[in-house]
């Protein structure tokens, strides 16, 4: 069973490669098909990700087509498990994940981690946002963590689900200001929307969430965007840096691309390759630019140290918080 | 007025040869998708996002457009016929609609459905376009602590669906509950009764618990009393639509259901199941005709909360294109759609994409006008299903609900949830508990307490907020209306009825 379907995929892998063939003569020898294993539903930030990447490599002719395959769930630990297991060894598949899963799999205390996984790029990351509505009495940052360490307890702060990326960063900002975790009032709602309709309805004191939920009503003067959480100041926005607003603290949500375990060096290098050079084509450029995405490009090795510093620092946040 | 102009400028855009046909291949397309249960429109146009890459933004949202509003046109269809509701919104449909297509109008459920739908789509568009600046103020003034209020004041009413005994009411109410806190909890991310299966922790789709409940345990019930001779189907009766007095029972929900869809549908955590529910138990205490509630199906039953489904999926439109919220899974895919042709949706889209948004508007008018000359002729064909035999038919619908239901997330786990719950269907069939209180428990439970934990959250525990907020406290004013004012209703009819005998003088 397992052979005829491998043999049914080869075939469809050949008829797709004699297509490229007769349209684009010169790059059918090494233009491969690649899978993308996404593990959230379509639609959402992982899956725009896949998406983009075929688009972009079909466009630059680096592949000849790609799969992508959905299994959502549970911030990724539902699909994780499937990746590990059931595409071991595949040299042509890549996994799309990122921060949330990092979060999800300490949170849930999933079986599966990203140490399981073989490392070959960060691609993307969205900086994060601190928000007051535009009557709030906040006019800089220092002046939301001071009224923090006055008393945490009557500054609600609307964002994403609880663990979520939003609830890390409140939660490192409260730590470097010295205000203990638990006495947060962090309120947390099931997507950026939801959040921003409570700070446009005043229902909230402040807001952290992905800079891009928050862009046009800071463009409206709906919100005042008090700091971002990038590591340096970004071209066409008029507010500071959580470094420069004196909160010693830097986050990006970011978003990169694993290949299965068991897979050869060989196969490895070649797909480093391959999303670099995707990475660094203007098509990908431009995509990232239209969805706000911030290229933070590593790859390989140091991705790897990357993944493994941020998975502890998560950890430690999460503890803090009570989540783990 | 100004914006006369702007719609007629948006009809201009709409009325291209180009884009009627991809208003014409979304309504179509999103009928199909909307029979079909577990392919709902969120997915379907997740799936076509990569058309954006080829077509132009207002091509793709016309479309994208046609395919929304015409899941909520095809969802009601299997509710009625099959009782396999294809969406959540269109489960309080399958209640009645059911029960008329057994007795041979199915015909009238769904021209009712299809009517109301367009009646309800056609005002909510209205109201898209010429109110949604105020709609929205007054949606963005709904703070956690007015959620639950309102979520109060739902559970109220709808206490009109308990069935007779409200002890077995309740019963149904309460698993319902424990249903929905299945899953990670939102409010501090911990798991809930996922006994640690991964799958769990998203929790369980509503859709599968009312396929299992209404569709699978309806058909094991029927299996059980295959050689019973009762509950015979009967294909039709009389005429195929509606008749006059069908009419005459239906325009009057069907304007209920759209003034009670639209501003819900445009609350940022109002969504589409809330206004059905309201519409139904308002259309059961309004009828003259309740002793058909339940028995023979009530055509008000129908129309209503069709009607409001329709208007609310006009609704949740408002705070996207004002504010560029996404309140709904659709709305949310729809916007990345936006960014994905460099626009940023936000409160300055009417102004910067003004032929966008309004050739959108137009777009809806039209798709419509071609959902209800579509669905109109399709209902003779759909009858015609009822036709088929007994057990081919349940067995037909059983594949259907298997296959629906694996489509969700393609998760066996599912499979397993939705055969357990067609066993618990088949008992609570056979020990006369009433299931539709399992699905709005399984909706409103999870919601308020949600909207309770962040009111308590954000007040840092101060009960009052609930009393001193004046819409929250008009709203639990509303809801103890509900709950005594039959009581004292029915004490001063007493007293007004035996009024002559005990108080001499009474003029």
């Amino acid at each position: 069973m397992l052979n005829r379907r491998r043999f049914l995929m080869n075939s469809a892998a050949a008829g797709a490669g004699f297509a490229a063939l007769h349209l684009t003569p010169a790059f059918a020898q090494d233009a491969p098909q690649i899978q993308i294993f996404v593990p959230a539903a379509p639609g959402g930030g992982w899956d725009q990700t896949a998406r983009a990447m075929d688009q972009v490599l079909r466009s630059e002719k680096l592949i000849s087509g790609s799969q992508i395959t959905n299994v959502g769930g549970a911030g990724g630990t539902v699909g994780l498990p499937q990746f590990v297991n059931q595409w071991n060894g595949k040299g042509n598949a890549l996994m799309v994940a990122g921060m949330v899963m990092v979060g999800a799999i300490i949170a849930n205390k999933s079986a599966n981690n990203l140490t399981q996984v073989t490392p070959i790029a960060r691609l993307t990351g969205e900086f994060e946002a601190l928000v007051v509505p535009a009557a709030s009495p906040f006019k800089t940052a220092a002046d939301f963590v001071a009224a923090l360490k006055a008393d945490p307890t009557q500054v609600p702060v609307a964002g994403g689900s609880a663990g979520g990326s939003d609830h890390i960063l409140f939660g490192l900002i409260a730590k470097t200001a010295g205000v203990p975790a638990t006495n947060l009032s962090y309120v947390p709602f099931a997507g950026g929307g939801e959040a921003l309709s409570a700070l446009l309805g005043n229902q909230v004191a402040a807001g952290i969430s992905g800079f891009g939920e928050f862009s046009e009503q800071v463009k409206a003067g709906a919100l005042r965007l008090l700091a971002i959480s990038a590591d340096k100041r970004q071209e066409g926005i008029d507010a500071p840096t959580l470094k420069e607003a004196g909160i010693d603290v830097e986050l990006f949500n970011w978003r990169g691309v694993f290949a299965p375990p068991g897979v050869s060096d060989d196969d490895k290098a070649a797909m480093i390759k391959l999303v670099e050079t995707m990475a660094k084509s203007d098509a990908w450029a431009k995509e990232c630019k239209n969805r706000n995405w911030t290229p933070i490009l590593l790859t390989g090795d140091d991705y790897a140290k990357f993944v493994a510093e941020d998975t502890a620092r998560i950890a430690t946040i999460l503890k803090d918080l009570g989540l783990a | 007025m100004e914006t006369f102009g702007h719609l007629a400028h948006g009809f201009s855009v709409a009325f291209t040869p180009v884009n009627l046909m991809w208003c014409l291949v979304g309504t179509t397309l999103g009928t199909a998708i909307g029979v079909l249960p577990g392919l709902g429109p969120a997915l379907t146009i997740a799936l076509l996002l990569p058309i954006t890459y080829q077509v132009a933004p207002e091509a793709s949202f016309i479309l994208f457009a046609g395919i929304y509003y015409g899941a909520m046109y095809g969802g009601s269809t299997t509710s009625i016929l099959l009782n396999t509701p294809g969406e959540s919104a269109t489960i309080v449909t399958a209640l009645e609609g059911n029960r008329m297509a057994r007795s041979g109008r199915g015909g009238a459920a769904l021209a009712t459905s299809a009517i109301g739908s367009f009646v309800a789509g056609t005002i909510g568009t209205m109201g898209v376009a010429f109110l949604a600046p105020i709609v929205v103020k007054f949606a963005l003034s709904f703070g956690p602590a007015e959620y639950f209020s309102l979520m109060v004041l739902a559970f109220i009413t709808v206490s009109a669906v308990l069935g007779s005994s409200s002890v077995r009411g309740l019963t149904s109410l309460f698993a319902g509950f424990v249903i929905g806190m299945i899953g990670v909890d939102l409010q501090t991310g911990q798991p809930r009764f996922t006994f640690g299966t991964s799958e769990l922790l998203d929790g369980v789709d509503v859709i599968i618990v009312a396929v299992g409940l209404f569709a699978v345990g309806e058909t094991l019930y029927m299996a059980s009393r295959r050689y019973a001779g009762k509950d015979e189907i009967v294909p039709l009766k009389g005429s195929l639509y509606m008749t006059a007095a069908e009419w005459a029972r239906s325009w009057r929900p069907w304007l209920r259901g759209a003034l009670i869809g639209f501003p819900i549908g445009a609350m940022p955590a109002g969504g589409a199941e809330i206004p059905t529910f309201l519409s139904y138990a308002i259309e059961k205490k309004l009828s003259r005709h309740k002793e058909e509630f339940g028995t023979v199906g009530a055509i008000e039953g129908v129309a209503g909360p069709e009607a409001a489904n329709n208007a609310s999926a006009a609704g949740v439109l408002v705070p996207m294109l004002t504010l560029g919220l996404p309140t709904s899974a659709t709305a949310a895919i729809m916007l990345s759609a936006f960014q994905s042709y460099g626009i940023n949706p936000g409160p300055l889209l009417l102004t910067t994409q003004a032929d966008l948004v309004w050739g959108l508007i137009a777009s809806l008018f039209i798709a419509n006008v071609i959902l209800v000359i579509l669905n109109l002729p399709l209902i003779g064909l759909w009858v015609r299903l009822l036709k088929i035999p007994a057990p081919q038919l349940y067995a037909g619908i059983l594949v259907f609900a298997t296959v629906g239901t694996y489509g969700i997330s393609q998760s066996p786990i599912d499979l397993v949830i939705l055969y357990l719950l067609g066993a618990a269907g088949f008992l609570m069939r056979r020990f006369d508990f009433p299931t539709a209180p399992v699905i709005i428990g399984m909706i409103l439970g999870p919601l308020a307490e949600t909207q309770f934990r962040r009111a308590m959250t954000i007040s840092n525990g101060d009960w009052t907020v609930f009393y001193r907020h004046p819409l929250s406290l008009t709203l639990l004013t509303l809801a103890f209306i509900g709950l005594v004012g039959p009581h004292i209703w029915a004490y001063v009819e007493r007293r007004r009825l035996r009024g002559p005998e005990h108080v001499p003088g009474d003029a």
